[in-house]
């Protein structure tokens, strides 16, 4: 029996008509393709008027198949699947064609632009008479959730999760949870102390019933999809017994061995080889670093384990992988600074008094190894001036394209701490101040009756080299002073360089592993920019925080949030749909050849030696296809996208060129 | 036909997770481009079979584009890969066809290179206008004996175009 196709040709207002005739599309589809029993245009076919028409055409003209032409699929496809459902129809004999992202909003010419939307509804309406009605299956969701990453973000997510009442895996790869918030001493724009804000939510992690805290600890691999994964974790070896410890710190007192602290005090400080990160570390657990511990390089010593009170010291203490059963999984892993070096002219690690901005935190930090006096590096001296320079990094061709957002709040951030701290004189060089989020407008207000003084301009160089008098013993800043329109040299005594915020370097690795990407510039891609933030398109896989994107905290805590909403909406529902586009092997038909077998990424092909054939295990397959295009013997179809409907789809795309049928290559 | 009003028909072939997305993302953003490559969505680039592109070259497409996620970036792990390594040899295999391998162009785009993929279209429809219709349907005498032999080198082909993991 023949098929009857109902076509449906959206003008979305004047988005699709002012660029597509969509009357005519209708008109043509409805008079010129095979086996269409009704064509119709509408203004909003998404609308439950528009919704509704189809259901009645299903109901009452009896189509056996759908096709919609509008937006794309990614946007309406579950609406008008929904609309099929509804009147009796199975969702999967509808097609939607995109003739608006793809075609009316991309194109200048109205022939054009109708002619391409003609193609696609032909193509669309040859496709669908070959899709077969499908059942999705559904699958429980573990209510356990993995939280990657226990920065402020991540933090955020944990605690919103843990008491809604559901369990929560913490793993950081760092001996403690906190993030780069825990470097921080004030946080604009309020100034409010970083660590009196985040201590509590770091303790009330560590110590909620909900959650499981693995710190020091990676993931190495996650298997699995939506509702659940396996994921292993590999514990790196403390060399202390967590359970033991009572976190007293006599064997970091006692320790000997004094190395600097390149990761929490930003090289500025230094730490023993047995070492928390920062005395509210959450866990108050130490780890020994054995790269710089005595014992593991040189074999004498074990201080640290002759003092322990309760003999928590394990030497001998081996990485350990842990397996997790979650249903979700929040990816909150952070940024990195950008490298300053890696701009020369400003003399980072060359010239003594110049800083990154997380070297300035730490000398700001009452915790920090100058207990919070700004002072230049012989350790005593307090500055007379000091520069901050915006945009390392950020907002630069050679470098990153994107403005990291936070610098121009932190440099006024600095500029107030210098000020409150110090006498000395603030410049801060910018090239725009970007001060657009709650307080901050009125926080740079605030700087500029401080007194910090403003130089737009991007500098040039930063050098020692002094031509004048009053230069000698300084850091020349040389920019161009865009407002006064001239060149400046400004000598100083300090110089703060705003590198940017970066991906992790790990990011795309990361990415792999959960199966999904990452930007251009590295940072993870959300499902929509703006509708859909913090979901991933892996479902199943969410992200908060700075990974996402350079943001503040504000930002950071808020996607935490809203990733855990998610995840709890998940959980909620109890089960998820899978949808059912795998491949399924014929297998009277199969030679048993086994090309398939080493080609799917999921591993799902398993040989059946007893009956020399292939067989694909429905519940790995996440029907990628690539064995269907593989299969020499054509004997493997994927549903959804079979080659017979692929075959139909090019026929169908190319109606006005297509010569006889007769003489059509059969693919495959 | 003069070659300035010769308007190309182009089939491309996208992804569903990164290159249909660029498409989409081109529109949301407005990037005009040419109208000459009409889309075809497949799960991912790895689910294209040479015999597509033979398929839509013999039907009377001048050209075809295969689009799909970054190297690394494929929602499937690394299929893009194994449609990388099809690619390569089904340029040999037109070659052989005395098919300009120019008319197939395999690009990739994220979800975030709108500008991208809108530029790889526009310079695929250019380089396809300046290569010509291809015509190859019109070669074919009614008794099908060349189409015949079309396939037989398909088939031949066939193997040497499975890739293996
Ligand atoms: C100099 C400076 C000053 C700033 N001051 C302020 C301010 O005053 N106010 C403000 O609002 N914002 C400020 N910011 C911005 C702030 O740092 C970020 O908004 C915030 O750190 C983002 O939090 P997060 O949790 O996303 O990331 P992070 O703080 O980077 O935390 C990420 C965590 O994930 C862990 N991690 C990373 N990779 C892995 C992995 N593979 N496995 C396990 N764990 C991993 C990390 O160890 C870390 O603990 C400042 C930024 C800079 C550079
Ligand atoms: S054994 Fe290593 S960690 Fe322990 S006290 Fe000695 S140097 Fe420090
Ligand atoms: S469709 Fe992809 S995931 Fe499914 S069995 Fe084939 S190769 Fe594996
Ligand atoms: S999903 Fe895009 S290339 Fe595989």
């Amino acid at each position: 029996m023949a098929e009857k196709v109902g076509v449906y040709v959206c003008h979305c207002g004047s988005n699709i008509a002012g660029k597509v005739n969509v009357e005519e599309v209708a008109k043509w589809a409805g008079e010129n393709l095979q086996d269409v029993a009704v064509s119709r245009d509408y203004k909003f076919m998404c609308s439950s008027l528009g919704q509704k028409m189809i259901e009645d055409d299903i109901r009452g003209e009896g189509l056996t198949r759908v096709v919609v032409a509008a937006c794309s699929p990614h946007l309406h496809e579950k609406t008008f699947r929904r609309a099929c459902t509804n009147a009796g129809l199975n969702p999967y004999l509808l097609d939607m064609t995109n003739i608006r992202e793809h075609c009316s909003w991309v194109h200048r010419d109205m022939d054009s632009a109708t002619l391409k939307a003609k193609s696609l509804v032909s193509a669309a309406v040859s496709r669908v008479k070959f899709q077969e009605p499908l059942e999705p299956t559904y699958v429980d969701v573990n209510p356990a959730t993995l939280v990657i990453g226990g920065g402020i973000a991540g933090l955020q997510a944990t605690l919103e999760l843990a008491d809604a009442g559901y369990h929560v895996y913490l793993v950081e790869r760092s001996p403690s949870i906190g993030g780069h918030m825990a470097q921080f001493d004030k946080t604009f724009p309020t100034l409010d102390c970083s660590a009196c804000i985040l201590t509590p939510k770091m303790s009330e992690a560590g110590q909620h019933e909900n959650v499981t805290l693995l710190t020091y600890s990676e993931i190495e691999s996650v298997k699995g999809s939506v509702g659940n994964f396996e994921v292993k974790v590999r514990k790196k070896a403390r060399r202390v017994d967590y359970d033991a410890c009572t976190g007293c710190g006599i064997c970091i007192e006692k320790c000997p061995r004094k190395v600097v602290d390149t990761e929490f005090e930003a090289g500025l400080g230094f730490r023993k080889a047995i070492y928390t990160p920062f005395p509210q570390a959450v866990p108050r657990v130490p780890v020994i670093d054995a790269d710089s511990c005595i014992w593991f390089q040189r074999q004498k010593c074990r201080a640290c384990e002759k003092l322990c009170p309760t003999d928590a010291i394990k030497f001998d203490q081996e990485d350990e992988t842990l397996t997790l059963n979650v249903g979700n999984i929040i990816l909150a892993t952070g940024w990195k600074p950008f490298e300053c070096r890696d701009i020369p002219q400003y003399g980072y690690g060359r010239l003594a008094n110049v800083y990154t901005s997380l070297e300035f935190e730490r000398l700001c930090n009452a915790a920090g190894p100058t207990n919070g006096k700004i002072v230049l590096r012989d350790g005593k001296t307090e500055p007379q001036s000091v520069a901050i320079i915006h945009c390392v990094g950020s907002r630069d061709v050679r470098h990153n394209e994107y403005c990291s957002g936070i610098c121009c709040m932190a440099s006024l951030k600095f500029g107030h701490l210098v000020l409150e701290k110090t006498k000395a004189n603030v410049y801060s060089f910018y090239i725009d101040m970007r001060t657009n989020q709650k307080g901050y407008e009125e926080f740079y207000q605030r700087l500029l009756e401080e007194g910090m003084h403003f130089v737009r301009g991007k500098v040039s160089e930063i050098t020692d080299a002094a031509r004048m008098p009053n230069e000698q013993g300084k850091l020349i800043i040389q920019c161009e002073d865009t407002l006064m329109g001239r060149q400046r040299r400004i000598p100083v005594d300090m110089v703060v360089l705003m590198g940017a915020l970066e991906p992790q370097s790990d990011a795309k690795e990361m990415g792999l592993k959960c199966g999904i990407s990452c930007s251009m510039q590295g940072f993870f891609t959300e499902r929509h920019p703006k509708l859909d933030p913090v979901a991933t398109m892996t479902d199943g896989i969410f992200v908060a925080g700075a990974c996402q994107g350079p943001k503040d905290i504000p930002a950071s805590v808020a996607q935490g949030a809203a990733a855990a909403a998610r995840v709890q909406g998940m959980i909620t529902k109890g089960k998820v749909m899978v949808e059912p586009v795998v491949a399924k092997i014929n297998e009277e038909a199969c030679s048993g050849c086994r090309i398939c077998n080493n080609i799917c990424p999921y591993n799902a092909i398993e040989y059946d030696a007893e009956r020399g054939v292939s067989h694909i295990i429905t519940a790995l397959c996440k029907g990628c296809g690539t064995c269907v295009s593989a299969c020499p013997a054509s004997v493997i179809s994927g549903a959804h996208f079979s080659d017979q409907q692929i075959d139909a789809e090019i026929e169908g795309v190319l109606w006005d060129v297509i010569r006889p049928k007769s003489a059509v290559v059969s693919a495959n | 036909m003069s070659q300035t009003n010769f308007e190309p028909k182009i089939v491309g072939f996208l992804c569903n997770w990164c290159s249909y997305r660029a498409a989409d993302l081109a529109g949301i953003a407005r990037i005009t481009h040419a109208p000459n490559v009409r889309i075809v969505r497949v799960m991912c680039s790895g689910r294209v079979d040479p015999t597509f592109v033979l398929k839509a070259l013999s039907l009377g497409a001048d050209g075809v584009m295969i689009a799909g996620c970054h190297p690394g970036e494929c929602h499937y792990v690394d299929q893009n890969y194994k449609a990388m390594r099809r690619y390569h040899l089904l340029k040999h295999t037109l070659h052989a066809m005395g098919v300009e391998p120019d008319r197939v162009r395999l690009v990739w785009a994220s979800a975030a290179e709108g500008q991208q993929l809108a530029e790889a279209i526009d310079g695929l429809v250019a380089d396809v206008k300046k290569l010509g219709p291809l015509g190859w349907s019109q070669n074919w005498e009614e008794n099908g004996e060349r189409l015949h032999a079309l396939e037989e080198i398909i088939n031949e082909h066939a193997e040497a175009m499975e890739v293996h993991a």
